[in-house]
């Protein structure tokens, strides 16, 4: 029993690129309960706030967990600071439902940070034996994360677009997609990413009437149910993304909404990003 | 010699509270009520009629001997005062400060009838105070081999650690946040009740051999069955709380400034968004808060956007104001501070500005028909009586449905609404699994909680001891 509310120790720090990192910490109890596609929640300090990732790794028999993050703002910036045998103060999980994919040929369809959410479920997928398409998206080729971890995965296919034509396909993650489809490829798509990403791949899949799960990363403050900030429409309900998600049917998903609930903090996270900057102690 | 008789101080008024300005402290967090001093205590003690069949006590839900702790500290007997309270209320501290007295004790006591009824709360919370003063560490019976398992660190699984310890049993608390106390740490405001108290009854607990795990989602990182086979716990106590939000479901409730208070208030409280960017939760600092709702959360929701620094605050309840279910006390120092009352409206759509956040609200004028199941009268809407305000924060506080957790921990029978249920003493249809507290209750009150809490360790003890 390690999660005893005490600190979470850094066993391991890999970094993939110059935004992305993964690091793996002890955790015996979580790394025997977590499953694709549920996330954890890290506060890093007294100050922190509680911001989730995506359980990348685990080893039960080892004791720990692996998460791969991507530097978007003040927490992440914070986090990559970090050192082996530094310690997390707060880590909560497993949190949400684990994500099931039926189907035996799965289009698994990432974008920016959201190819770190992908990355393991696409992993899993192929631990089943099923045959997965990975369309990885971004704006350029620095941005594209996860690159050789995908390509080392044993895929059916894997496809790059950048927004700029900098790596792979010039053009976005719907145009791969759509060969898929049309090549009656595919069974099945799963889809994380940026709203606009998700909301044109789920068209895609509704015109080819290939079934599309999402992954919603509304932000979260509790991530047990509690406080509602993770609302999300789904098929004209509210839902919560922490506890009936983060996976929902993708058709259903009201996307506009999830949009503008995502920029809520836009300003603050603006000026929380400043004021780290200019002076934070973690930053030592 | 014949005893002295007691002579009750008949006629005397009602000693008031210590409160803070209302126009300066709406703008911090400091605690409104500073307390009564030994002075007034005394004073108020001499009102209390000492009665041979004590009203007050029926109206309390864990039968405080109110007459015998009032009567402690006419003798100037904190100690004795505070164990006599402590014998049937762990939390004297909270529950002086939260309890809806008005509809408990006080509302019972006899004084009430003609006048005002004995300030039995305020001198409960000064008793509660006085611990690192006056209060002895409690005696723990020799370690009796049993574990039990706590879920939830709210006044119910509170209450339910201090009594099994005490009894010798081995408990550990899991707790999924990282701090304890529930609703008392991530919901009730510093104002209202300060943080420092909640901390010192857990580091109570710790200090009679408690153990608390935080971080721990039971349901996800365990299950019951894993507790009892893998870890040897012999019990386990359900306390996880009331779960998720209620919303009004109209129009434009998903808009970015409109919260549902849990959110709120667990931003403020809990992250300290009130501290922003030294914190680094934010939450938006609204000029024209609007909240919707009239129990304990909504007070807390208006009051805290006051401190936040909201230049206008409006709580839209459907019925008048003698309905509100909330704390009178609450009521009437939400609106010394400045929060405006505003009846029999009913929300219809929430209405974004150009920036996308909300920024009008539509309305309804109700009126109230016929009582309901509730014996409240139904508010009804009045035709054509929609009207809007301006507002740049929203705040829902509408209620909560089950938290649904436990079900996914252990194996026990809910009643259709989600809620666990279990017998007068707090058994579930899990023989090895106890629940009580908001998750059996439905959103209730601390002093509920608490109790339930008691009774299901009572209940434990005698199970896991086969004794009576
Ligand atoms: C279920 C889920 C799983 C996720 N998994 C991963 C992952 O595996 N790897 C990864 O790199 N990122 C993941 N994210 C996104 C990650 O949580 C955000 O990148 C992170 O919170 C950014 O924090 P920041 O302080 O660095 O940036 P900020 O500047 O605070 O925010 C940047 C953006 O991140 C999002 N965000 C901010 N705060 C929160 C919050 N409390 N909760 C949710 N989103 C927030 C907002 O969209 C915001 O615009 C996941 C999000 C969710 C909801
Ligand atoms: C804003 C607000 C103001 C209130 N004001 C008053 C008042 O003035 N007077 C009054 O009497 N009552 C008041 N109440 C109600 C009162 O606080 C509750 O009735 C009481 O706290 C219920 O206690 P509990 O122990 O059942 O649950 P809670 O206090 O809700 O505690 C439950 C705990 O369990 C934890 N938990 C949940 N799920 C899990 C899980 N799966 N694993 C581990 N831990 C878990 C939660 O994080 C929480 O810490 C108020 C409530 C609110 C929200
Ligand atoms: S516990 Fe609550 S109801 Fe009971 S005497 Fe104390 S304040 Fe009154
Ligand atoms: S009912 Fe009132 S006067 Fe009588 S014992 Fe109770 S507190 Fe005192
Ligand atoms: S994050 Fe609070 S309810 Fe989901």
């Amino acid at each position: 029993m390690a999660e005893r509310g005490f600190m979470y120790k850094i066993l391991k720090k890999t970094q993939f690129s110059e935004k992305v990192f993964e690091f793996r910490v002890d955790a015996p109890r979580m790394a025997k309960h977590a499953h694709a596609g549920q996330f954890l929640m890290v506060r890093i300090n007294e100050t922190g706030e509680r911001v989730p990732f995506t359980f990348a790794n685990w080893n039960p028999d080892e004791g720990w967990i692996e998460f791969i993050f991507m530097v978007v703002g003040k927490t992440t910036e914070c986090l990559s600071k970090l050192e082996e045998g530094d310690y997390i103060q707060d880590i909560t999980g497993p949190l949400g439902c684990p994500t099931e994919i039926e189907g035996d040929r799965v289009a698994v369809v990432g974008g920016g940070v959201g190819l770190a959410i992908a990355y393991p479920v696409a992993r899993m997928l192929c631990e089943q034996g099923k045959q997965v398409s990975v369309i990885m998206g971004a704006r350029n080729k620095d941005l594209l994360i996860l690159f050789e971890q995908f390509a080392a995965l044993p895929l059916e296919n894997l496809f790059i677009t950048t927004d700029d034509g900098s790596m792979g396909e010039k053009g976005v993650v719907t145009l791969p997609l759509a060969r898929l489809c049309e090549t009656d490829s595919i069974d099945q798509a799963f889809v994380v990413g940026p709203v606009p990403m998700m909301k044109f791949s789920t068209l895609t899949c509704r015109q080819h009437k290939i079934p599309i799960m999402a992954s919603l990363n509304p932000i979260m403050v509790d991530g047990t149910g509690m406080c509602g900030c993770c609302r999300v429409e789904v098929g004209g309900e509210t839902k919560f993304a922490c506890v009936d998600g983060p996976d929902f049917d993708a058709n259903l998903v009201d996307w506009d909404d999830l949009a503008h609930r995502q920029a809520s903090y836009k300003a603050e996270e603006a000026a929380s990003i400043k004021h780290y900057e200019e002076d934070c102690a973690c930053q030592k | 010699m014949p005893e002295v008789k007691y002579r009750p101080n008949i006629g005397a008024p009602r000693t008031p509270a210590n409160e803070e300005p209302a126009a300066e402290r709406a703008r911090d967090f400091r605690p409104v009520d500073t307390g009564y001093t030994k002075a007034d205590a005394i004073a108020e003690a001499n009102r209390c009629l000492d009665c041979k069949k004590p009203l007050c006590m029926e109206g309390c839900p864990v039968g405080v001997h109110i007459p015998q702790f009032i009567e402690k500290i006419r003798e100037e007997d904190w100690a004795g005062a505070l164990e006599t309270i402590k014998n049937d209320n762990l939390l004297p501290s909270v529950c002086g400060r939260v309890c809806p007295q008005e509809n408990q004790c006080e509302g019972k006591c006899v004084l009430g009838r003609k006048g005002e009824p004995v300030a039995i709360g305020q001198l409960e919370r000064m008793l509660g105070d006085m611990a690192d003063e006056v209060g002895k560490a409690p005696e723990c019976k020799p370690k009796n081999g049993k574990k039990v398992a706590i879920v939830g660190s709210g006044p119910s699984g509170i209450a339910c650690a201090g009594e099994l310890a005490r009894e010798g049993f081995d408990v550990t608390v899991f707790e999924a946040f990282f701090t304890g106390g529930g609703v008392l740490t991530y919901g009730i405001p510093e104002f209202r009740l300060p943080k420092a108290i909640v901390k010192r009854e857990i580091d109570g607990l710790e200090q009679l051999g408690v153990k608390f795990e935080y971080n721990s989602v039971a349901g996800r990182l365990f299950t019951a069955e894993e507790l009892f086979e893998d870890e040897g716990f012999d019990a386990l106590y359900l306390a996880v709380g009331a779960g998720l939000p209620r919303f009004l479901h109209v129009p434009g409730e998903n808009l970015p400034g409109v919260y549902c208070a849990n959110e709120y208030l667990t931003r403020t409280n809990l992250m300290r968004a009130y501290e922003f960017p030294e914190y680094d939760t934010p939450v938006r600092h609204g000029k024209n808060v609007v909240v919707f709702g009239g129990g304990n959360v909504a007070m807390d929701a208006a009051r805290t956007a006051l401190r936040l620094g909201a230049e206008k605050v409006t709580l839209a309840y459907r019925r008048t104001e003698a309905e509100m279910p909330a704390r009178r006390a609450e009521i009437h120092h939400a609106k010394e501070e400045g929060v405006e009352i505003l009846e029999l409206s009913n929300p219809l759509r929430f209405l974004p500005g150009p920036d996308g956040f909300v920024s009008t609200i539509e309305l309804q004028r109700m009126e109230l028909g016929e009582p309901d199941a509730s014996g409240r009268r139904r508010p009804v809407a009045i035709p054509n009586s929609e009207f809007a305000i301006p507002c740049d924060v929203a705040v829902t506080a509408i209620g909560t449905r089950a938290n649904p957790f436990a079900k996914l921990c252990a194996d026990v029978e809910l009643d259709r609404w989600g809620l666990i249920q279990t017998d007068e003493d707090g058994r579930t249809s899990n023989p090895k699994v106890w629940a009580g507290g908001d998750i059996v209750t439905g959103a209730a009150t601390v002093i509920l909680a608490m109790g339930a809490g008691k009774t299901a360790a009572a209940s434990i003890k005698k199970t896991l001891l086969g004794e009576e």
